[in-house]
């Protein structure tokens, strides 16, 4: 009667079916299940869902994740900001990830097939373009900008081909809409600064708005300004979280070792970037691009 | 009708089968293609259902375990044609165990002898092996049609072995499975004499095959009509295929993005421009600007385009679409945006099945994809659209009140939003009112699948309206046991229920304790069934099947996964140690 000894149906492994094409998957070990919930309140006041109070889920790694496990939010776009609260100590790190990534980490959703999650993902690798953009389009994806592309977490589907990305998510201080990177796609700070302000900077991005309608044929590449994120001097410092869960400057290590360290990105208002190492107390605009 | 004037000739005292011979009864019924119709006629009288019996040359099976080959046999000695339908859908999402079941081989002993002349097997969601395969090769000297959708368990091996043996093949198709794929070798087995192929269809297989075989294969069987390559085929290939090929009329490219030369480049359009069949088109995998303008000649008939694996803009698709004003079925990525359905909208009057699937499901922060607005501006230039299956990251109810007054015709409604539970995002309230009008109005409504933030409303208003519901697909919605109850209660005509992630519990389940055994199957995963609740359904209702599915760590008592469906086969004896009947 018991079930012991039955299989998961979560476990990523299991999801492989017998797909070769999913078998370049990597080892999922960085999988958030760790959702940070509580987020009391969220939502429209007719949510239908009970929010889990429970704050540990390292328990749970082999359950689906059921509607339990998060709120129904009214403004989803608003992201991690207003979510991430988290009410118990030991999610406090991964609150605000989690809620945002929730959606793609239950089993089975979006309810799209195996075999097209696998094809479709590297399609929007490779997005077409007019011939009138190409250009600019191919100097932005040397560049690495990434609009259509998955993240290392979307093990449950993998990708055909065997590339290793190292996409890291990246927020900008008073902007509610993230954006992801692909760090394997630099090989020096200065290339991922100059990405981050084409990101962040575009004219197009509709900041205030849920449709961002970023243009993909938007040919003016200048960004109003430029956020010199590098050198100390400007409104706005580029951070990192390690992982031990500290929050560094960007450029202060070897570009090999920051990709070993890094999870995520932050672009800082520098009034907000105290105690964040001795660097911020110095005066003179240093570069600090340090290639490998 | 033939059923009409048959019954203005009985009259009450008469006995049938003095003025209809069965061989008469017979010939009339063989030409009943339906399977409903031939249910129908089979329940008249005792020598309609001889004769029906006698006269069927294909069977479907929506649920493998509803009935056994034995029985299959015992009632059908004609059999020609077998679909056969396994897992429930929700394993194409990775809800069902592996080695859940849903094996074909048992069916294929049966059928090796009760019906040796079997010449089509169309598989949905099975398990098939490569000594199945093997088995089909060599045990059906009349073999036909092999058809696997959405089936594992097998690998190339199989298929070589099909190719190899199967001498009278016509349409060899297999769609999205979880196949090994070892090597594309098995293409060159097809042996030098064999020309009888009529529908290839290997799309979705990875491995690069010997394309100097294909070339050859393509050429010798003039009678193909169906090709898609995979990938691994590029342009310069697809040309040389199709100058083998121009009768094809339906195509599935390889690669569609390649650097040729101007010479080549003019042979691939002249190769389209042959093409003047051409009504289905898929594949087109990396496909460029650059290129889609060699598709233009031979777009005039087009009437299914499968834009689904390629990531187009909206200028392209729009540039595309001025070239097949034919079409009535189009599949697109919703790279294409808003923009792109707005050119849907303009371009393609006609239409009449529409899906949009995410380029990048997983990536929420960034909004991207289609939202409302496109899809009203279909609605607004496709009055005949009746198919919709539609992801996006947000809507509103008052879209799709405009989207179903402009199209009132639906049939299949698919709509996902993809945030679970996501409110209108106007006006914060649930999406009840939007599918409420849906069903409102909607009054042919086959298959429904909803979203978003939604109360019991929602199913109260299905309950109510939806008539003539067959399939409904929930997924993080509803309030209470009542929304379920009301779907139960309501849906005269509901087939498959299946359900995820909803506060539906024991009440809600055995609400429906009369109902299931009209339908052909429920499921529930993550809802708040108990186990006592599924056992006192099984023992309620001895004619259902009620199988459980429990994971790891999960309390004892909570049923996580449940599988209802009746079956005229008892229990089934294969089910894996997961998987408890009850």
């Amino acid at each position: 009667m018991s079930a012991s000894g039955s299989v998961s149906t979560v476990s990523r492994d299991d999801n492989l079916v017998s797909s070769s094409e999913d078998s370049s998957c990597p080892d999922d070990s960085d999988l958030q299940l760790g959702l940070g919930l509580s987020l009391g309140g969220g939502g429209a006041g007719n949510s239908a869902f009970k929010l889990q109070q429970q704050a540990s889920f390292g328990a749970q790694y082999a359950t689906s994740l059921t509607a339990k496990n998060f709120p129904s939010s009214s403004s989803f776009s608003s992201s991690s900001s207003s979510l991430g609260k988290p009410s118990h100590a030991s999610c406090a790190k991964r609150s605000a990830d989690s809620v945002a990534n929730a959606y793609s980490q239950v089993v089975g959703w979006p309810p799209i097939r195996a075999y097209r999650m696998n094809n479709i993902t590297n399609q929007a690798k490779s997005v077409a373009t007019d011939e009138y953009n190409s250009m600019i389009e191919k100097n932005k994806r040397k560049n690495g900008v990434v609009e259509n592309t998955t993240n290392g977490s979307n093990k449950n589907y993998g990708t055909g081909k065997t590339k290793t990305s190292l996409f890291v998510k990246v927020n900008m201080d008073g902007i509610p809409i993230g954006r992801k990177v692909d760090l394997s796609t630099h090989s020096c700070y200065e290339t991922l600064a100059q990405t981050l302000e084409d990101m962040f900077l575009r004219p197009t991005i509709n900041v205030t708005g849920i449709r961002s309608g970023i243009q993909e044929h938007d040919t003016r590449v200048e960004a109003t300004r430029s956020l010199k994120l590098l050198d100390g001097m400007s409104d706005f410092v580029l951070t990192y979280e390690d992982k031990e869960g500290d929050w560094m400057l960007v450029g202060d290590v070897p570009w090999g070792m920051f990709l070993t360290s890094v999870k995520r990105l932050r672009i800082m208002r520098t009034s907000e970037a105290t105690g964040l190492g001795p660097r911020i107390q110095e005066s003179s605009g240093r570069q600090r691009n340090k290639p490998i | 009708m033939i059923m009409e004037s048959m019954r203005k000739k009985e009259s009450p005292s008469s006995v049938v089968s003095t003025q209809f011979p069965d061989e008469v009864l017979e010939r009339v019924f063989a030409l009943l293609t339906s399977h409903k119709d031939r249910s129908s006629v089979s329940l008249v009288c005792k020598d309609w259902y001889n004769a029906e019996r006698w006269s069927r040359t294909h069977v479907f099976i929506g649920n493998c375990y509803s009935v056994s080959p034995e029985i299959l046999a015992r009632r059908f000695p004609n059999i020609r044609s077998v679909t056969l339908k396994g897992k429930p859908r929700f394993s194409d999402f990775n809800l069902v165990p592996q080695n859940w079941g849903a094996d074909i081989h048992a069916w294929l002993v049966a059928f090796a002898d009760k019906y040796p002349f079997l010449e089509e097997l169309r598989l949905k969601r099975m398990t098939v092996s490569d000594e199945s395969l093997e088995y089909v090769a060599a045990n059906f000297q009349n073999f036909k049609v092999l058809s696997l959708l959405s089936c594992d368990g097998f690998s190339t091996d199989g298929l070589a072995a099909i190719a190899t043996h199967c001498k009278n093949l016509t349409e060899l198709d297999i769609q999205e499975n979880g196949v090994e794929d070892k090597s594309g070798s098995w293409l060159s087995c097809f042996p030098e004499s064999f020309t009888s192929l009529e529908v290839l269809n290997f799309a979705n297989m990875s491995a690069e095959v010997n394309f100097d075989a294909l070339e050859r294969l393509v050429s010798r069987c003039k009678s193909l009509k169906a090709l898609k390559v995979n990938k691994s085929i590029s342009l310069e290939q697809l040309q040389r295929l199709l100058v083998c090929a121009p009768q094809l009329v339906e195509l599935g490219t390889g690669s569609f993005s390649q650097d040729l030369t101007t010479r080549h480049y003019a042979e691939l359009e002249n190769a389209f421009n042959n093409c003047k069949n051409i009504q289905t088109l898929s594949g087109l995998w990396e496909a460029t600007a650059l290129y889609l303008p060699v598709l233009y000649p031979a777009s005039a008939n087009l009437t299914f385009l499968n834009l689904s694996y390629a990531a187009l803009q909206s200028g392209d698709l729009a540039k595309l679409l001025v070239h097949c004003p034919s079409l009535w079925r189009l599949w697109v990525l919703d790279t294409v945006e808003d923009k792109g359905l707005e050119a849907v909208g303009s371009y393609c009057p006609l239409l009449e099945e529409l899906r949009v699937f995410p380029a990048d499901p997983f990536d929420e922060e960034i909004i991207h994809g289609v939202t409302e607005e496109g899809f009203v501006a279909v609605s607004f230039g496709c009055r005949r659209l009746h198919y919709v299956l539609y992801f996006c990251r947000q809507m509103t109810n008052a879209a799709v009140a405009t989207i179903v007054q402009n199209c009132p015709d639906f049939t299949h409604f698919r709509l996902c939003i993809m945030n679970p539970g996501q409110p209108d995002y106007v006006t914060n309230d649930p999406m009840d009112e939007a599918f409420g009008a849906v069903v409102k109005t909607c009054t042919k409504l086959r298959r429904l699948s909803v979203s978003g933030l939604l109360t019991d409303l929602t199913f109260e208003y299905i309950g109510t309206y939806a008539k003539n519901l067959e399939t409904l697909s929930v997924a993080f919605a509803g309030s209470s046991d009542w929304g379920m109850q009301c779907v139960l209660g309501g849906c005269p005509k509901l087939r498959k229920l299946e359900i995820r992630d909803c506060p539906f519990g024991n009440k809600a389940l055995l609400s429906g304790l009369e109902k299931y055994e009209s339908m052909r199957s429920l499921w529930m995963s993550a809802c708040n069934v108990t186990m006592n609740g599924c056992r006192l359904l099984a023992r309620e209702m001895p004619r259902l099947n009620v199988e459980v599915m429990k994971e790891d760590g999960s309390d004892d008592s909570q049923a996580d996964k449940v599988y209802v469906y009746r079956s005229v086969a008892g229990p089934r004896r294969d089910a894996p140690p997961s998987v408890l009947t009850l």
